[in-house]
């Protein structure tokens, strides 16, 4: 039997630049900067004082109307995930349950309930501290907290369903319940490198004939000041407070780290047959998956791999995956988000992989006005990548000058109009815990 | 081509011990892990008690290897001290005889313990009863001078897995689940479908997790989860019983070595069972409580028997979720008989919860060990502390006795909060 091919056909994007394709497609081409002072809370305290918030995300325009006051249990993270799968189910023109109840689809559904499945990366999930901080200054005995006055008092003062707003499962969990998936179903909790793995892993389950249709990416947010203040005392952020729109410089020589953001990104892949008997708008086709780890360095905050080891073992697995020489590649989606070490690894393993071709290859990035967001940032970047094959087009990596030469690759900074990429291949790696995914995109002829 | 996937090694960290064999005696006799917290003071929490891992030394088991992983949290140490276990147990620890990028790592590792104290310190400074508000100035004052990036970062979940890479050199695929108390039964059998498809010959499965901290517990108290027998806590773990009140925290890792068949015979390893069968699916239901027919459990057991190529009469043995709450037994009930049909009453059915507690995302995995051996030494772990049927849990729980039988196929489940559903099936190798 040949194996069953991959098709992207909805993509769902939502990020601080903008909400759906054509909004974020649109912003990484006029340059859109996300990023801004922290607006959240007062972020006067850290030395890294930017962030990539996203306004007037509304969760009553992604779930049927009876599912609203689940909200109430949904961590931001969670948020980003719902409103995302419903962007991309509906880009997908899939008839979900969510959305025939939500009169956006009519007829009958076009997709299986059990062979619809979900694989959504997430991160450690950033318990609300307001709402825990209450809590705990409640069992407080002369300032001081006490165990005794928490285990009558206050833990009574959270809600018995806290701890279901922070499972990483839960992204995937309401996503299930809202459109009805029954098919497999996972989470992958891998740092920048989980919507990788998450997509990557939904490829071959399609491949296999476990489902037809999966929901996968990821979605985080780290803009609260736990997760902004674990990444400082990582020493990962860029402190160019005063000038916000330049301080994410990917790949450039003057980097002083990345900045922290949230967003989601989830795509819908699905089996070539299956989308074309729908007569789906196929994005693109998914051919190729490889993972490796840099097996480096345990301690934290861990070091990547001068040679980008790990980055390496995932782009010739893919590669070999996808049967087809490093020299075929003619777009590459980075992942670098402006730290000064990982930038380096990352492409020195591209270098090292793709030889003499690494220099005439276009490296994309997006990350300039986008950040970090964590476990979505990876999403974000393969769906930079599917549009920019499908649309011939470049979007600026705009901060990404001067080029450092450490890094030695052809960034794309002004754009490019009249791409023709018959191959891309999209990479990212977690930042701490040295894991690392590829994923190879090729054209769709007839898309 | 048809690639199958063999045990090789295992190993666990366990509330009843550390030794793979001593531990199986424990159980085999209905030995308890369970007695008074004492990680933290939860002398005033509705649940005062758990089974928690005793005598736990990472040196011990990493030797010259431990100072590179000295900081790394309690579940990673529990995840570390397994493989370094298991690793052992399959014959590997010596000269590399995979190649390292076709050595990969799955895991079903929970987050790291908070760094409580200080998480604590932070958050009183920080909250400003006067505005009822956060003020994150105050908060950050205090937090960066208390927290380290080092415990901070030790806690992300994808931490475990890259020790365990770091340590055995394994540059393969590698990857984490984090789907409750359904993650390592996910971990192993998507681990087994790597190698199935040739992206890995070996891969380190399992899992590992501790939440037995003060906000592990109080998450699962306020959830009302957990039993909150305190005067009887040795008993209070009681799946399927009529008077059970709740699930025992436990803690742990158990992690297997698996390894494509071929390969493993070329090697002269010990083959211990083969991964025949693996099913996951989502309830896609509610986010508090599972389908009362339990039809994403019937749908995991289903997928798994399919994937398997086995049917419900052949298989000897079933190792339950079986939590010890409410909800979850009745349903796990009813969805066996949904799948089984006349069979269920016979198939045999225990949980070692009853003993172990519930170690949450490194539960499936301890229980597949113990399938393992079940089907090395054919004998069966029994469910401790069932003393009174309950009419909703009508099947063969091997109340309370080790029994002897033959065993060459056994089906393992596990269901996370928020509907997700994972079984695996392993089979005798002989």
């Amino acid at each position: 039997m040949n194996p069953r091919r991959v098709v992207v056909t909805g993509l769902g994007p939502v990020t601080p630049i903008g909400t759906g394709v054509t909004a974020f497609w649109n912003g990484l081409l006029e340059k859109r900067c996300g990023l801004r002072r922290m607006q959240n809370f007062d972020p006067a305290r850290f030395a890294s004082q930017l962030g990539g918030e996203i306004d007037g995300l509304s969760i009553a325009n992604a779930v049927p109307k009876g599912y609203r006051k689940a909200a109430k249990i949904m961590a931001r993270d969670i948020v980003l995930a719902v409103v995302a799968a419903h962007d991309a189910l509906r880009d997908a023109g899939l008839r979900t349950k969510c959305l025939i109840e939500r009169g956006e689809a009519s007829g009958s559904p076009n997709v299986d309930n059990t062979r619809l499945g979900v694989n959504i990366g997430a991160g450690l999930i950033c318990a609300d501290l307001p709402e825990l901080a209450e809590a705990l200054h409640s069992a407080t005995e002369g300032g001081q907290f006490s165990f005794a006055k928490w285990g009558t008092e206050g833990m009574n003062n959270l809600t018995p369903l806290w701890l279901l707003k922070f499972l990483p499962n839960m992204l995937a969990c309401h996503v299930t319940i809202v459109h009805g998936a029954e098919g497999p179903s996972n989470t992958i909790t891998c740092g920048e490198a989980s919507s990788h793995l998450a997509i990557g892993e939904a490829y071959r389950t399609i491949a296999r004939g476990s489902e037809d249709v999966c929901i996968c990416g990821g979605a985080e947010s780290k803009t609260n000041p736990m997760a902004l203040l674990r990444q400082e005392l990582g020493q990962r952020l860029s402190t160019r407070n005063d000038t916000p729109e330049q301080a994410c410089r990917p790949l450039a020589a003057d980097r002083d780290g990345t900045v922290v953001s949230e967003g989601g990104g989830l795509v819908i892949l699905e089996e070539l047959e299956h989308a074309r008997k729908r007569e789906a708008r196929i994005y693109a086709e998914l051919v190729g998956f490889g993972a490796g780890h840099d097996a480096y360095e345990p301690r934290q905050p861990s070091r990547p791999h001068p040679e980008g080891r790990g980055t390496a073992v995932a782009l010739r697995k893919a590669f070999k995956d996808a049967a087809i020489a490093a020299e075929q590649v003619s777009l590459i989606a980075s992942f670098a988000c402006g730290l000064r070490e990982h930038d380096r690894s990352e492409a020195t393993a591209i270098r090292g992989v793709l030889g003499e071709h690494a220099a005439r290859v276009a490296v994309m990035n997006i990350k300039a006005g986008l950040g970090n967001n964590g476990a979505g940032s990876g999403a974000l970047d393969f769906i930079a990548a599917v549009l920019a094959v499908h649309s011939g087009r470049i979007p600026p990596a705009f901060n990404s000058t001067p080029p450092d030469p450490a890094c030695g690759l052809n960034v794309v900074t002004e754009g490019l109009a009249n791409g023709n990429f018959e191959y891309a291949i999209s990479t990212a790696y977690a930042l701490g815990g040295g894991q690392n995914a590829a994923l190879v995109i090729k054209r769709q002829a007839n898309g | 081509m048809n690639r199958r996937v063999v045990i090789t090694g295992m190993g666990w960290i366990t509330p009843l011990g550390h030794d793979l064999d001593s531990v199986w005696q424990r159980l085999l006799a209905g030995d308890s892990g369970v007695a008074p917290t004492t990680i933290f003071d939860g002398r005033t929490f509705p649940t005062q008690f758990a089974a928690e891992v005793k005598n736990f030394d990472l040196q011990r088991f990493l030797g010259a290897q431990f100072e590179r992983h000295a900081s790394c949290s309690r579940n990673a140490g529990f995840a570390l001290a397994a493989a370094e276990l298991a690793w052992r147990h399959a014959g590997l620890n010596g000269r590399p005889v995979i190649d390292p990028e076709l050595v990969g790592v799955y895991l079903g590792g929970g987050e790291g313990p908070i760094d409580f104290d200080n998480f604590v310190a932070a958050s009183i400074a920080g909250w400003n009863p006067e505005k009822h508000a956060l003020d994150a100035v105050r908060w950050a004052e205090v937090a960066a001078q208390r927290l380290t990036a080092v415990k901070e970062f030790e806690q992300d979940p994808n931490c475990a897995a890259g020790h365990i890479a770091c340590r055995f050199n394994a540059q393969g695929p590698n990857l984490n689940t984090l789907t409750a108390c359904a993650a390592s039964t996910q971990a192993i059998g998507e681990a087994a479908l790597i190698i199935r498809r040739g992206d890995a010959d070996a891969m380190i499965a399992g899992g590992a997790h501790s939440m037995i901290h003060p906000l592990g517990v109080t998450g699962f108290n306020r959830l009302t989860a957990l039993s909150t027998r305190n005067d009887s806590c040795v008993q209070a773990s009681r799946p399927f019983d009529r008077t059970r009140d709740g699930f025992v925290l436990g803690e742990g890792a158990g992690i297997l070595i698996l390894e494509e068949y071929t390969a493993a015979k070329r090697r002269g390893a010990r083959l211990l069972g083969e991964i025949i069968g693996y099913g996951s699916t989502a309830d896609a239901f509610r986010v508090t409580d599972m389908d009362e027919d339990g039809r994403g459990a019937i749908a995991a057991m289903r997928a798994a028997l399919t994937d398997a190529n086995v049917q419900p009469q052949e298989i000897d043995y079933i190792s339950a979720h079986g939590t010890g709450t409410e909800e979850n037994d009745k349903v796990e009930t009813r969805a066996i008989k949904t799948v089984f049909g006349e069979f269920a009453k016979k198939v045999p059915i225990s949980s070692v919860k009853s003993m172990f507690g519930h170690v949450i995302a490194g539960a499936g995995a301890v229980e597949l060990i113990t399938c393992v051996l079940a089907i090395r030494d054919g004998l069966l772990p029994p469910t401790a502390n069932y003393q009174e049927p309950d009419p909703n849990c009508d099947l063969d729980y091997i109340p309370n006795q080790s029994r002897r039988a033959t065993v060459r196929t056994c089906l393992s489940n596990s269901f996370g909060f928020g509907g997700q559903n994972d079984t695996l099936i392993v089979r005798t190798c002989s």
